[in-house]
């Protein structure tokens, strides 16, 4: 070709910079004072109580500590604690990404129903949503008889905690990803399907790694929330030892019979798991960002 | 390959977007679809690419009926006003994934890709940006990266959606005329659609004027814009200057005439001329425009030479003489 187009090639988008201008940035004592504040805000209401859980759970010394934690009723607890995560979380991300897909490339019929209902749950106080259960499935609930007619428990027993869990936990990842796949609009998905590739294909290829950042995100807040769940898990559990007890009740059960030590034991484990799964998240994030970069 | 669309009809909610459209796209042809925000040039164009589906039509390629058929079973090429790249993968991996997602039997070896995918990259000017990124890139790469993606399926039509639309006028006219040199070296028949006249009229081998839904006219450059079918083609393919006359008493007619097709006198030579006074001259650029209101009260624009505004030497509040040439005469359908 004889021509050649004038358009320059850009360098990566420079980094941002600071106001330059004098008169948009706040004076120094106002920047000062906001910081302060806001660090002050988070440690108080988050680094003193993450610190005083630890602190408490050791204050009777390490070999009470660690018989709290090797308890079989509190081993029992953390065991069910993960099992309800291990179901309620792949569900819902699966829901999620399906429901977000759904409501953000596609117009049909009962779409503002959907994303009413996705929003539910965060409506409901968890208590509430607990009493829906116990009245659905309870030993008086509307299938209480079927249920018994078939010997099948599900309130004060496992698949009630799970169902409730489930329940809560419903909007976070749908939440996390609808603005996003809007805002990241369908041509992406139509230049793919125009160039042959099948609707999973499409899916695998171009629109998981647009919305794995967001996904990443929602999932961790899915999985705080079903580990820590207290109001509708307590509901329908029965506080059954050993059986039917998640962590966060039987960190309950513990602080109501003056065992606060063992309490805090068992909240610290809480809090480990929480740590775990943020920098589970940072780790992935990091590889992520290392593969994009790489590419 | 050669596009024929029959009746389409096609709305969205309560608005219609297409009313019996047809249309002939031979083969090897570049047609542009041409109209303002509404005329249903997107919608066409996305029926002919399966991403949309007509309410009512047919649309066959080669002749055969492809209505049913999804985008995916058309291969078509089809390129976006914002490029559509696949913001995670790098220009190789973009321009590579139509071949990528073939299935196993039809695939080419990675060899082949690779092979493919360095040709068209060469084809576009972009063989050295292989493993950048498309936030890495400029407007006008971007889009001769997603050209090059859309060539890679060996497409049996090119469609584009306002192509230059995004970009800026400078690279717009480059990337215009470097289109045109690959559609003559390629002959892939190739619809694009576009809002700028002086865009359709540069590129097309023909021309489709739409609006509301419909086609007004049909023809080549030449004949759209010197034999307009239409009032609204007339107004749309160019400037225009409207005189109100009653050759009749009870049928008032619309004269229509181009700024550089109106004369400008110091006196009056002939009938048709009529008396003028200048408002404005705008003299830089390479022609001298006049804005002159008539003694009717209608405003004019004239066109006219450097030289002849030199040898007018016209001045604000001058009163002169402004002679239409080459008018098009439509009669009014509704009187006052």
């Amino acid at each position: 070709m004889s021509t050649r187009p004038a358009d320059w090639t850009l360098a990566a988008a420079p980094a941002p910079r600071a106001p330059a201008s004098s008169a948009l940035a706040e004076p120094p004592w106002l920047r000062r004072l906001l910081t302060a504040a806001a660090l002050g805000f988070l440690g108080l209401f988050l680094v003193l109580p993450l610190v005083t859980v630890f602190a408490e759970a050791f204050s009777k010394g390490v070999g009470v500590y660690l018989d709290a934690i090797s308890d079989p009723i509190a081993l029992a607890a953390v065991r069910l604690t993960l099992l309800v995560a291990a179901i309620s979380v792949p569900a819902n991300a699966a829901f999620g990404v399906a429901a977000a897909w759904a409501i953000a490339k596609f117009e049909f019929r009962g779409k503002a129903l959907l994303v009413t209902a996705i929003d539910l749950p965060f409506a409901v106080s968890p208590v509430v949503a607990g009493l829906i259960f116990v009245l659905l499935f309870g030993a008086q609930g509307i299938f209480g008889p079927w249920l018994r007619e078939h010997d099948l428990k599900i309130i004060f027993a496992v698949p009630g905690i799970v169902l409730a869990t489930t329940f809560i936990t419903f909007p976070f990842v749908a939440r996390e990803l609808i603005p996003l796949m809007q805002e990241q609009g369908s041509e992406e998905e139509e230049a793919a399907l125009s160039l042959g590739a099948s609707g999973w294909q499409t899916f695998r290829r171009v629109t998981l790694p647009n919305i794995s950042l967001g996904l990443l995100y929602g999932i961790v807040l899915l999985n705080a929330r079903a580990m820590g769940e207290f109001g509708a898990v307590s509901v329908v559990s029965g506080h059954i030892r050993g059986v039917t007890n998640t962590l966060p009740l039987h960190v309950e059960i513990l602080y109501n019979e003056y065992q606060s030590a063992a309490a805090f034991a068992a909240a610290s484990l809480l809090a480990l798991l929480a740590l775990l799964t943020l920098v589970l998240k940072r780790i992935l994030e990091w590889r992520m960002g290392r593969i994009a970069r790489a590419a | 390959m050669t596009i024929e669309a029959r009746g389409l009809n096609k709305s969205f909610g309560g608005f219609q977007a297409l009313r019996g459209v047809d249309l002939d796209v031979k083969e090897g042809e570049l047609v542009a679809l041409l109209g303002p925000s509404g005329s249903g040039k997107t919608t066409l164009l996305r029926i002919l690419s399966g991403l949309e589906f007509p309410d009512q039509g047919r649309v066959l390629f080669d002749g055969e009926d492809a209505t049913e058929r999804s985008a995916r079973e058309r291969r078509v090429g089809f390129v976006f006003q914002h490029y559509a790249l696949f913001r995670h993968m790098s220009v190789f991996e973009n321009v590579a994934f139509g071949l990528r997602v073939r299935a196993r039997h039809e695939r080419p070896r990675e060899a082949e890709i690779r092979e493919r995918v360095s040709e068209l990259l060469h084809l576009v000017q972009l063989g050295n940006m292989a493993e950048r990124l498309p936030s890495q890139l400029s407007g006008g790469q971007r889009q001769r990266v997603a050209l090059a993606r859309a060539l890679a399926v060996r497409p049996r039509m090119l469609l584009l959606d306002e192509p230059f639309g995004a970009l800026d006028s400078r690279v717009r006219k480059e990337l215009r005329r470097w289109l045109r040199q690959l559609h003559d070296e390629l002959h892939i028949t190739s619809v694009f659609v576009t809002h700028d006249q002086e865009e359709a009229l540069e590129l097309a081998d023909r021309v489709v004027v739409m609006n509301h839904g419909a086609i007004e006219q049909v023809g080549t450059p030449e004949q759209v814009y010197h034999q307009p079918a239409t009032r609204f083609v007339y107004e749309f393919m160019g400037d225009v200057n409207i005189f109100h006359e009653r050759v009749e008493p009870a049928k008032p007619t619309s004269i229509y005439v181009r700024p550089h097709l109106l004369e400008v006198h110091r006196g009056p030579a002939g009938a048709g001329d009529i008396r003028a006074r200048v408002l404005r001259i705008h003299a830089a650029g390479p022609t001298v425009k006049v804005e002159l209101r008539t003694e009717r009260g209608e405003l004019v624009h004239a066109e006219i030479s450097q030289h002849r505004h030199g040898a007018l030497g016209l001045l604000r509040d001058d009163d002169v003489y402004v002679r239409p040439t080459h008018p098009h005469v439509f009669s009014d359908d509704y009187s006052i």
